[in-house]
C-alpha cells in the first residue's frame, strides 16, 4: 500500500530581547553559571513575574509576519511539572488563550508553492540547563537561561515530506532573522524544531498514530530524522504491526530515532491561568503600528528581486536568504547599476571571501564594492586582478583605487607598452609563431598568457589579442 | 499610672517618640525584654531579631534627631513569617524553609523600613498560611493570650496574638480566606484585609496568588489606617497591584456614620452561628444603628458555595505555588537514590499534613479530566459570588457581619476534623473570592471571656468606608481597651 506522511512542526525560538521575559536579568549567552539570575528567575519564594513588553512586541511581530490573528486578550498559563532545571516547578506559558492563531506560511518546494497552516503562536519562558558531571554521578544546574523569552510556533499537520518540513523550518528561520527577533541558530539551540509525524494510506483523510520527534538540532537532522521515521513507520505498517504513540529522540550518531517515553509516561501538565499575571491586552493602535512597520519579508523580497532587477529565481533565492546580503546587493546596485553583474560577483567572489571573513560587510562598504565593479567595467583593471584587489580591500578596508595604485595593478591599455613586450615574446618563441602561421590559431592563447604573466595580469586581455594579431600579420 | 509603652497604639506612641520623651532604642529594648520574658507563654514569635531591631531603632533615633521621621519611625512591629525579609529567616512555619533567608525584602517590608519602622521579628502562622488555628505550624502552636488553652485563630495567629499580648505595637499578616480577620477577632484586636491589588504581594510567599493579600493587625482602627497608608499603592514588581491612587485613610476616620447604609446579609446569620457570637454581633448592629447608620437587609445568595469554591481555587493555586520547594535550590533537601526519590523524601518530610493534603487536593482539581468540573466551575462560581457583592453594594455602602461562626476554640479541638476547621472561615472567605476589603473590630466577649469580632466589608477600594464604620463603632464602645491577662 502507498502511504503519505502527515507532519506538523512545533518550533521554539529564543527572542533576542536584552532582558528576560519576566525579570530584568540579561539574556546574554555564555556567562559563568548562575551569574545572570535574580529572585524572580530563580523562583524564590515571594517573587513575582512582570512581563517584558519587548518580548510581547517581538512575538506579535512574528504573528503578523505569519498572517496570524492576534488575540485582543491572551492569557498566561502555568504548565506544571517537576524537573530540576525548572525553578518554580512550573513553566509560565500560554495554553487556552494563546497570543495568536490561524496563520499560514507559503513555502516553495521544487518550484511549487505550498501553504502551511499555523495553528498558534504563544509566548513562554525557557528553562535552565542541567550540566552532568563527567565522572561522578552528580548534576549541576545553571539558571542563566531560565526566563529567556521563547515563542512557540505550532503548524497545522499540513506538511507531507521531509523536504517540505525542512523548507518550512527554513522559512520560519528566515522570517525570524529578518524581523531581528531571533538569531536562528539551531546548533546553539536558539531555534528548536520538534515534529509530529504519522502515516496514512495515500488518498485517505484520517490520521494515523503519531510519534513526536525531538532533538533535531539542524535543518539536515530534521530531514534525516523525518526520513528515518517515515521509513520506520512504513516498515511497521507493511509488517502489519502497530505504531506506538510515543516521543522519540533523534540520535545523530546512530542516524536513527530512539524511543524516549511512551504515552503512559506523558505528563499531565495541569495547565491553569497564572494568577500572577494579568491577561495580555493588545492595543489596536499598537498592533497597527507594528503591522505598518514590519520590514519586507523574505518571500516578498525574493519576488521583488526577480521583478525589479530581472534576476533569475536562483539568484534571488541566494541573495534574499540573508537580509544583510540582500541589503548589500541593493546598495551595490545603487553604485553600479548592473544587477546581474552585481549578483554574479556577490554570489562568487564576495561570498567566497565572506566565508573567510564574516565581518566583511561591515569592513567593506557596498560603495567600495560598487566602485571596484565600476573599475572592472571601465577596463581600468582586469577581472583577474580585481580578485586580488578585493582580498586586499577585505584585509585593509582600503579604497579599491588606492590599492590599485599602491600595488601597481592598473590594467595596461597602452598599445605601445604592450607591443614591446609582445615582440619579445614572439621573438623568443619561433616554434609557436610557425605553428600560428601554419593555421594553429589556438597558440594565440599561449601568447596572451605569456603577456599576462609578464605584466602580472595587468594587460588588458582584449588589447593583447589585437596586438598579437597585428604583429603576427606583420611577420 | 501612665499607660505602659508596650500597650500603646501607634497613634499614641508616635507623638511620644516624636517629642523625644522616649527613644526608639528604649522602646525596642522594652519590647525585646518583654518578648524574652513572656513569649514562652504565647509562642507568637518564631524568630526574634534583636540585633536587627536595635540597629533599626538606632537608625530611627538618628532620623528622629535629624527631623526626618515619619509616624512609623521607631515603631516596633512584628511580621508574619510569610513575608520575605532580607537576610532574616523566613520559614512560613514550615520545615522545608526552616533555614531559608531570602536575599530580598518584600515590598511591604521595604516600604516600612523606608518609613523607619523597627522589625522585632517574625511571627508564627499555620504552615504556608494554610489553616485557621496556627496549629499547623511546624514549630508549635501559638496560644490565645485571653485563654492559653485556646487557639489564637489563623493563619496569622502569631501576628494577632503578639498584638493582643503587647509583644509588639502592631503587625502585618496575610489574608487568603480570613487569615487576618479571623485571628484578629479571636484575639480581640483589629485586622484589615485590603482590596486585592491594593497592597503589593511581592515578597509575600504565595499560598493562593489570586486570593492572598497583606494587611495590618493593630490595637486600634486608626493604626490600621496608618499602616495601610504606608504599605498601599502600586508596585511595578507585582503585576496584580493596582495603579488606583491611594487616598488619605485617616481622613475617613471621625466622619460619622449617620445615614450611612449598612447592609446586613441574612445568609450570615443562619444556623451554626454560636449564640454568644450572634448576641455580640447583633448588639454591635444596634450600636451602629444608634450612631445613625441605616441598617438594610441584603442578600448574598451564593454564600453557601463560598467554602467549596475556596477549597478548589486556593488549593489548586497552592499545588502549583508550592511546587518550587523541591530540594533543588534552597531550603531543606532529603537525598534519595535518584531524582524522584529526592523529590519524594524532601517534600514528604518537609511539608506538614495539612499542606500535603491541600497540595494533593489541588493537584487533583487541576488534573486532566477534572479541571472543567473543579477549577473551571469554581472560577465561574467565584464570578457569581463577586456579583452578589456588586448587587449588595448597590444597596448599601458597607456590609456588617460576624467574622467567625464561633469564638476561638480549644487547642486540638478541631485538628483532626479538617472539614469543621474549614468552616471557621465561612464568613471571611467570600471577601477574598470577591477581592473586596474587610476589617475585624472587637465587638464583645463570649461567656468564656474570649473576644468576638465584628466584620465590616466594603466594595473594591472601599477601605475608607470600612475604616470609617469600624472607627465609629470602636469609638462608641470600649471592647478594644480591654487587655488579656496571661
Amino acid at each position: 500500500m502507498a502511504y503519505e506522511a502527515v507532519i506538523g512542526l512545533e518550533v521554539h525560538a529564543q527572542l533576542l530581547t536584552r532582558s528576560k521575559i519576566f525579570c530584568g536579568c540579561t539574556t546574554q549567552f555564555g556567562a559563568p553559571p548562575n551569574t545572570q539570575t535574580c529572585p524572580v528567575c530563580l523562583g524564590m519564594p515571594g517573587s513575582l513575574p512582570v512581563l517584558n513588553r519587548k518580548a510581547l512586541e517581538y512575538a506579535v511581530k512574528m504573528a503578523l509576519a505569519t498572517n496570524c490573528r492576534v488575540a485582543a486578550e491572551s492569557v498566561f498559563a502555568r504548565k506544571n511539572y517537576f524537573y530540576p532545571d525548572l525553578p518554580k516547578g512550573y513553566q509560565i506559558s500560554q495554553y487556552e488563550l494563546p497570543l495568536a492563531e490561524h496563520g499560514h506560511l507559503d513555502i516553495r518546494v521544487n518550484g511549487a508553492v505550498r501553504r502551511i497552516g499555523i495553528t498558534r503562536i504563544h509566548l513562554e519562558e525557557d528553562a535552565g540547563k542541567l550540566i552532568h558531571h563527567e565522572v561522578r554521578p552528580v548534576s549541576f544546574v545553571d539558571f542563566n537561561r531560565a526566563g529567556v523569552p521563547l515563542i512557540e510556533i505550532v503548524s497545522e499537520p499540513d506538511i507531507r515530506t521531509p523536504e517540505e518540513a525542512s523548507q518550512y523550518l527554513k522559512a520560519i528561520r528566515d522570517i525570524l532573522v529578518y524581523l531581528e527577533i531571533c538569531d536562528g541558530n539551531m546548533e546553539e539551540g536558539s531555534l528548536r524544531g520538534d515534529a509530529n509525524v504519522s502515516l496514512r494510506p495515500l488518498g485517505t483523510a484520517g490520521l494515523g498514530t503519531r510519534t513526536e520527534l525531538k532533538n533535531m538540532n539542524s535543518f539536515r537532522f530534521v530531514k534525516l530524522a523525518l526520513e528515518y521515521e517515515i521509513r520506520r513507520q512504513r516498515g511497521l505498517l507493511a509488517a502489519g504491526r502497530e505504531i506506538i504513540q510515543e516521543t522519540r529522540l533523534w540520535d545523530a550518531s546512530q542516524n536513527q530515532t530512539i524511543s524516549m517515553r511512551g504515552k503512559e509516561e506523558a505528563h499531565d501538565y495541569r495547565y491553569f491561568p497564572d494568577p500572577d499575571l494579568a491577561p495580555v491586552r493588545i492595543d489596536e493602535q499598537w498592533l497597527e503600528d507594528l503591522r505598518k512597520n514590519l520590514p519586507e519579508l523574505p518571500a516578498a523580497k525574493w519576488q521583488r528581486f526577480q521583478d525589479q532587477y530581472g534576476l533569475p529565481e536562483y539568484d534571488a533565492e541566494v541573495l534574499t536568504a540573508d537580509k544583510a546580503l540582500a541589503d548589500y546587493f541593493e546598495g551595490t546596485v545603487k553604485e553600479f547599476p548592473h544587477p546581474k553583474k552585481v549578483s554574479n560577483w556577490i554570489m562568487g567572489e564576495f561570498m567566497r571571501e565572506l566565508k573567510e571573513t564574516p565581518s566583511l560587510m561591515s569592513s567593506v562598504t557596498f560603495a567600495a564594492s560598487g566602485k571596484l565593479l565600476k573599475l572592472v567595467e571601465k577596463g581600468a583593471i582586469s577581472a583577474t586582478a580585481s580578485k586580488g584587489v578585493f582580498v586586499e580591500m577585505v584585509k585593509t578596508g582600503q579604497d579599491p583605487e588606492t590599492i590599485i595604485q599602491e600595488k601597481g595593478l592598473a590594467q595596461i591599455s597602452d598599445t605601445g607598452a604592450l607591443e614591446a613586450a609582445a615582440r619579445e615574446i614572439l621573438a623568443a618563441n619561433p616554434k609557436e609563431v610557425a605553428d600560428y602561421k601554419a593555421g594553429k590559431t589556438k597558440v594565440m592563447g599561449f601568447f596572451v598568457g605569456q603577456l599576462m604573466r609578464r605584466t602580472k595580469g595587468q594587460a588588458n586581455p582584449q588589447l593583447a589579442n589585437e596586438v598579437f594579431k597585428k604583429l603576427l600579420n606583420e611577420i | 499610672m501612665a499607660e505602659p509603652l508596650y500597650s500603646m497604639s501607634i497613634s499614641r506612641l508616635a507623638p511620644i517618640l516624636g517629642r523625644g520623651e522616649v527613644s526608639p532604642v528604649e522602646v525596642t529594648e522594652q519590647f525585646l525584654e518583654r518578648i524574652g520574658r513572656l513569649d514562652e507563654k504565647i509562642h507568637a514569635y518564631l524568630t526574634v531579631d534583636a540585633d536587627g531591631a536595635l540597629a533599626q531603632a538606632r537608625n530611627a533615633e538618628a532620623r528622629r534627631r535629624e527631623g526626618e521621621a515619619t509616624t512609623l519611625t521607631g515603631i516596633p512591629l512584628a511580621l508574619k513569617d510569610v513575608l520575605a525579609t532580607q537576610g532574616l529567616r523566613t520559614t512560613c512555619a514550615s520545615r522545608i524553609l526552616e533555614n531559608f533567608a531570602p536575599p530580598f525584602d518584600a515590598t511591604v517590608c521595604a516600604r516600612l523600613r523606608q518609613a523607619g519602622a523597627v522589625f522585632l521579628g517574625k511571627v508564627n502562622m499555620d504552615e504556608f498560611a494554610m489553616g485557621s488555628s496556627t496549629e499547623n505550624s511546624a514549630f508549635g502552636v501559638t496560644h490565645n493570650p485571653w485563654r492559653r488553652d485556646h487557639i489564637p485563630g489563623g493563619s496569622s495567629g502569631g501576628a494577632a496574638a503578639a498584638v493582643a499580648a503587647d509583644l509588639c505595637t502592631a503587625s502585618l499578616g496575610s489574608d487568603t480566606g480570613g487569615s487576618i480577620r479571623q485571628p484578629a477577632s479571636h484575639c480581640g484586636v483589629v485586622g484589615l484585609k485590603p482590596t486585592y491589588g491594593r497592597v503589593s504581594r511581592y515578597g509575600l510567599v504565595a499560598y493562593a496568588s489570586s486570593l492572598d493579600q497583606i494587611g495590618p493587625v493593630t490595637k486600634e482602627v486608626r493604626d490600621a489606617a496608618i499602616l495601610l497608608q504606608a504599605i498601599a499603592g502600586q508596585d511595578r514588581r507585582d503585576s496584580t497591584s493596582v495603579p488606583a491612587p491611594v487616598p488619605d485613610y485617616q481622613e475617613a476616620l471621625g466622619q460619622d456614620v449617620r445615614g450611612l447604609k449598612i447592609g446586613v446579609p441574612k445568609e450570615y446569620f443562619g444556623e451554626g452561628l454560636d449564640p454568644d457570637v450572634r448576641e455580640a454581633v447583633e448588639a454591635a448592629l444596634k450600636t451602629l444603628a444608634s450612631l445613625g447608620a441605616d441598617l438594610v437587609e441584603v442578600s448574598l445568595p451564593h454564600t453557601e458555595y463560598a467554602v467549596a469554591t475556596y477549597y478548589v481555587v486556593a488549593v489548586a493555586e497552592a499545588s502549583s505555588n508550592l511546587a518550587r520547594y523541591d530540594g533543588v535550590k534552597y531550603g531543606v533537601r532529603r537525598e534519595g537514590r535518584n531524582l524522584m526519590e529526592m523529590y519524594y523524601n524532601t517534600r514528604a518530610s518537609g511539608f506538614g499534613a495539612e499542606v500535603r493534603r491541600r497540595i494533593m487536593l489541588g493537584t487533583y482539581a487541576l488534573s486532566a479530566g477534572y479541571y472543567e468540573a473543579y477549577y473551571k466551575k469554581a472560577s465561574q462560581v467565584r464570578m457569581l459570588i463577586r456579583r452578589d457583592f456588586d448587587a449588595a453594594f448597590n444597596k448599601c455602602a458597607a456590609i456588617a457581619a460576624p467574622v467567625a461562626p464561633t469564638p476561638a476554640f480549644r487547642i486540638g479541638e478541631k485538628i483532626d476534623d479538617p472539614l469543621t476547621m474549614y468552616l471557621s472561615d465561612i464568613f471571611t472567605i467570600s471577601a477574598n473570592l470577591a477581592g473586596i476589603p474587610g476589617i475585624s473590630v472587637p465587638c464583645g466577649f463570649s461567656s468564656l471571656g474570649l473576644p468576638i469580632g465584628l466584620q465590616i466589608l466594603g466594595p473594591p477600594f472601599g477601605e475608607p468606608v470600612v475604616l470609617q464604620t469600624a472607627y465609629a463603632f470602636e469609638q462608641a464602645t470600649d471592647f478594644h481597651k480591654r487587655r488579656p491577662e496571661f
